[in-house]
């Protein structure tokens, strides 16, 4: 039912775990629906997201995704992550099957709910202010 | 790699000896049983056979032997037979909120029909009592049907004990006994039991064929209509080859059920105990002792269960989960919830069956790997802190 890329991303996923000096922290879904996730980005001065990791409960696809979604955003910019789509996660992993499509939303809802995180933390800015102000 | 079949309550390995004897009737023996020449009388034999091995192995006569395509089939038989043929009677079903989707989504279906159902709630390890039966009764219930074991977390009902009190109350006493036949001993006398639905290749029979046991003197409307095959109660030409297969498949599992289920559950419960001893923060689901001898089922804390069963498989394990994903809905398993666990700890289920083929080493390796496997997904977790 999965693709050998998504199977790659669940059995050797990258950027597990936590990132200590993470400055962006996100967690989405919940325990009842069976997924939840956590992303940690850490950006430099220069708006770049230097490492990042991911801490994932959930089934192959909620892993995969994970994975393959800290892969698409680590040493891009913050705007270049903004544009991260659920579809392009998908894409990468040369598809999911239709029932785990909310995997990779939830993917993206992460990296954004980290990114959002950062910028609390940052100076309480909205991510358009920050934008114009770079 | 190794490779280790343990999801025994989905389907077993058709067993080579039951085989040998279908083959015959896959091959030169091509006959329609309804034919009264010799090539149809020879198929007969065979069928009127497996009818006397089953009847044989539930204490029951062989005119009470009804061969159906599949287990789902003989329950939907009885549910669907009982309402229309009892409709004058009562319009008054009781179950359980264990069953199978055979048994609650026919439920269902009648409820849209005006058919009331009882679904009685288990307690924590998936019993229910004759007691809880005999408060339900009222006079309209037309039929009590609560499976003989269940399929998930491998909890045996007080059958005994609900048969009596049907008899008691003159109600029609149903039991799906899929997960029970081979299994544990089964006698439909000695248990009072009216109706009961087997399938073949839950005890290494093939797939595609069933039974129901219906007690003499019970008239159900025939569910599937046409010519007059199994005394007009199921239409359809018969699946010879199928059933003479479920006839030496269930003749020989009742042979050696004793020691068999000995061995089994010498190794179910050092698998029960090994887990436990090894992976902290487990739970085990269904009845300690009142429990099916092949199976074992664990809900492994802060981890769901599509993953543990995608990393067992990667390591050449077959096992099952109750978790949504596998489930192909949102809600994780019924039965689980019916037992009282949290969505988060019934998502992380695995269900792990054993069969005759199992071995020692078969349970060592399993020991090995789900620590490991356990283990990794807890460092992934976000609801794990060590």
């Amino acid at each position: 039912m999965y693709t050998e890329k998504v199977l790659d991303h669940f059995s050797h996923p990258r950027n597990m775990g936590e990132v200590q000096d993470a400055n962006g922290v996100g967690m989405v879904g919940n325990a009842k629906c069976g997924d939840i996730m956590q992303m940690f980005i850490k950006v430099n001065d220069d708006g770049i997201i230097e490492d990042c990791g991911f801490k994932t409960f959930g089934c192959g696809a909620a892993i995969a995704t994970s994975s393959m979604a800290t892969e698409m955003i680590k040493g891009k910019s913050i705007d270049e992550a903004l544009k991260l789509s659920n579809a392009a996660v998908v894409e990468a992993l040369e598809g999911l099957p239709p029932q785990k499509i909310h995997c990779s939303v939830l993917a993206e809802e992460a990296v954004k709910s980290a990114i959002e995180d950062y910028y609390k933390r940052k100076n309480g800015e909205a991510p358009e202010t920050e934008k114009t102000a770079e | 790699m190794r490779k280790v079949y343990l999801d025994n309550a989905a389907t077993t390995a058709l067993s080579p000896k039951v085989l040998e004897q279908m083959m015959p009737y896959l091959t030169t023996i091509y006959g329609n049983p309804s034919s009264p020449h010799s090539f149809g009388q020879e198929a007969r034999k065979g069928v009127d056979h497996a009818r006397d091995q089953v009847a044989k192995a539930l204490n029951a006569l062989p005119e009470e032997i009804i061969f159906t395509g599949c287990g789902t089939e003989s329950d939907n038989t009885v549910l669907f037979g009982v309402a229309e043929r009892y409709a004058k009677k009562g319009n008054h079903i009781i179950t359980t909120n264990v069953e199978h989707h055979a048994i609650l989504h026919t439920c269902e279906a009648l409820e849209k029909r005006g058919v009331e159902v009882t679904y009685l709630p288990v307690d924590e390890n998936g019993m229910v009592t004759g007691e809880q039966v005999a408060n339900a009764i009222t006079d309209k219930t037309i039929l009590v049907s609560i499976m003989f074991a269940n399929n998930e977390v491998g909890t045996i009902m007080p059958i005994a004990e609900i048969g009596k009190v049907c008899r008691e109350r003159g109600v029609l006493f149903h039991t799906d006994a899929v997960q029970a036949v081979g299994h544990v001993p089964i006698d439909v006398k000695a248990m009072n039991i009216d109706m009961l639905s087997l399938s073949a290749h839950k005890f290494h029979g093939p797939k595609g064929v069933g039974a129901l046991y219906m007690k003499k003197g019970i008239r159900l409307p025939s569910y599937v209509m046409g010519g007059a095959q199994e005394r007009n109660r199921r239409a359809g030409t018969e699946n010879v080859a199928g059933i003479v297969g479920l006839g030496a498949a269930i003749a020989l599992a009742t042979q050696t059920l004793e020691e068999s289920a000995a061995r089994m559950t010498r190794l179910r419960d050092k698998l029960i105990a090994g887990i436990a001893q090894r992976i902290p923060e487990v739970k085990l689901n269904g009845h300690p002792t009142m429990r099916l001898p092949n199976n074992v089922n664990y809900s492994i804390k802060y981890i769901e269960g599509e993953s543990i069963l995608l990393m067992l498989d990667m390591n050449g394990i077959a096992a099952s989960s109750g978790s949504a994903c596998t489930s192909g809905s949102l809600d994780p398993s019924h039965v689980l919830l019916a037992l009282g666990l949290s969505h988060e700890v019934a998502h992380g289920s695995v269900r792990l069956t054993l069969s005759d083929e199992t071995t020692e080493e078969d349970i060592d390796y399993v020991l090995d790997v789900l620590p490991k496997v356990a283990e990794r997904l807890r460092a992934m977790s976000p609801l794990y802190h060590a």
